[in-house]
């Protein structure tokens, strides 16, 4: 049964001199548990658009998104959320940006503490526990961010091109801490980018978006094996997969500069 | 990529330019020695025009005293007239006043800042307060409220209290969009985010504005002392008018300055240690 089932859900923006603007086609696209899957589609597509609604941070102007049966109706902790800018609070130590969402629901201090040990040594940040966000790289604000999500313990993780303001080589590495920290904890995640390898390695399937309107215009399997590692981007069959979604984005992406 | 790297001077090229030509470009820092020296060098040349114009004898002393003089007139004002209690009767004023406005306009500047409905509600009216001038009331205050002590409260507290209403309104409601967001998603309720978020993000900004303000309640005080008063450094400023004495009258104002220096100072310094992560880049 699927955890996440999106029904239908469209999104029609509106300015304020009335004009209207789809932004989303009716969208109807089931989340299985324990799924990894990746929204690729060229930028201004909407794919952001449908994962904001799922988180509940945006209306759908219609249609419904249920998680577990249960329709989402605002934000909540059981769906996480990584952005592509950097949301830590810059207020809070590292540490106390993980125990954010746990303090929230009243969780005794020692058992948050205990809980923040956990994912900061599983991200890699130890030692950096006192810093303040402003005094780390950016690859280390998107570790910590999301160690944010996860120690809430949240039903699906929902991440928005989180490595999208990285540099090329952090954000490979970045592909392979969260792949490894999903190999071993086995979360739902839906994964929004619009880079192909990225879409490819991370995922057991590819949602292709259209330019906009947006609409999921293909579904790919990746069925490459578990652990992955990031030599299998040079193998035949992950570069026919390229081949393949390239293709697709291609279309799409003239299409959307052609507006 | 080799070649556009061997056309670009080496950096010691750039250390070499003339010291002074760098200097003057626009933005370029000064060392922190300069700083000081640049600082004080002001107040000397100030104190040296002003010495020149008194004891050359270009102007009348009735008018403009000599630093020496001013000097003199200070210390006897600290000696015979009992200037200390003045002192601590404008400050006692100038902080109650102050105080009151803040516990009032700051809470209800996170209130608007946080609520759109609240804002709607309360700002065209705070707006409105706050171009009227707070010594404009005086007259007012006087009948209302006496020649008292609470009358010069008052004072501070209309001129400060709007003003710190609207720029805290501001800064919160300039929150970033996305912590907010990010919040939500940690299953942050509605309170949380003011309390969790809002709050603490705008606290910097918040203490900043305060400072500004305390600045300006000082104007104030003066003006409410000058006027119905019996005691404080106004009130000594306005006494030594009738007397001629100018010599007293430099000392008051330069005491304010002096006062005002070195509470903003303090200020400054514990925002600093309460906010150290806002300063970090």
């Amino acid at each position: 049964m699927s955890q996440l089932s999106i029904q239908g859900v469209s999104r029609t923006f509106t300015s304020e001199k009335g004009k209207s603007t789809q932004a989303l086609l009716p969208v109807d696209f089931d989340v299985k548990e324990n799924d990894f899957v990746t929204i690729l589609g060229p930028s201004g597509c909407g794919k952001s658009t449908m994962l904001r609604i799922v988180a509940g941070l945006d209306h759908p102007t219609s249609g419904r998104v249920l998680l577990d049966g249960r329709p989402v109706e605002g934000p909540g902790a059981d769906r996480g959320m990584v952005f592509q800018s950097y949301t830590l609070f810059p207020w809070l130590t590292i540490e106390q940006n993980i125990r954010f969402g746990l303090r929230e629901r009243g969780m005794p201090e020692s058992q948050q503490k205990e809980r923040a040990q956990y994912f900061i040594a599983k991200v890699g940040l130890r030692g950096f526990e006192q810093h303040f966000p402003k005094q780390l790289s950016g690859g280390m604000q998107q570790r910590t961010a999301i160690a944010r999500a996860l120690a809430n313990d949240p039903k699906i993780l929902l991440m928005d091109e989180p490595f999208g303001a990285l540099d090329n080589q952090t954000r490979v590495l970045m592909q392979e801490l969260l792949l490894g920290i999903w190999e071993a904890e086995r979360k739902t995640v839906m994964f929004v980018t619009h880079d192909i390898d990225e879409a490819i390695f991370m995922a057991n399937r590819v949602a292709v978006f259209s330019a906009r309107p947006g609409r999921i215009k293909s579904e790919i399997a990746v069925n490459l094996p578990h652990p992955r590692h990031y030599t299998i981007k040079t193998s035949p069959e992950f570069m026919d997969l390229k081949a393949r979604l390239t293709e697709e984005i291609r279309a799409e992406s003239m299409a959307a500069e052609a507006h | 990529m080799n070649q556009a790297m061997s056309v670009t001077p080496p950096l010691g090229a750039q250390e070499a330019a003339p010291r002074r030509r760098r200097a003057l470009a626009p933005l370029e820092p000064v060392s922190a020695r300069a700083r000081v020296a640049l600082g004080v060098g002001f107040f000397v040349m100030f104190f040296a025009v002003w010495a020149f114009f008194t004891l050359g004898g270009f102007v009348s002393p009735t008018f403009l005293a000599s630093p020496i003089t001013m000097a003199r007139e200070g210390w006897l004002l600290f000696t015979e007239f009992g200037f200390l209690h003045d002192i601590g009767m404008t400050v006692w004023r100038v902080l109650g006043g102050f105080i009151l406005a803040a516990i009032v306009a700051v809470p209800l500047g996170v209130a608007m800042g946080a609520h759109k409905g609240v804002e709607a509600f309360l700002e065209p009216f705070v707006s409105f307060c706050r171009y009227l001038p707070a010594s404009a009331f005086i007259p007012l205050l006087i009948l209302w409220a006496g020649l008292g002590e609470v009358q010069k409260l008052l004072v501070i507290f209309i001129g400060s209290v709007f003003q710190i209403v609207l720029m805290v309104a501001v800064t919160v409601g300039n929150a970033r969009k996305d912590l907010v967001e990010a919040a939500y998603t940690l299953g942050a309720k509605p309170s949380g985010i003011v309390r969790r978020v809002l709050i603490p993000g705008a606290a910097p900004d918040i203490a900043e504005i305060l400072r500004l303000v305390l600045g300006w309640a000082w104007t104030y005080v003066i003006v409410a002392e000058l006027i119905g008063s019996s005691s404080g450094i106004g009130h000594m400023i306005t006494d030594s008018q009738a007397l001629l004495n100018t010599g007293q009258i430099i000392f008051g104002i330069i005491i304010i300055g002096l006062i005002g220096l070195v509470s903003d100072s303090f200020f400054k310094y514990i925002n600093r240690r309460m906010f150290a992560w806002s300063a970090l880049r």
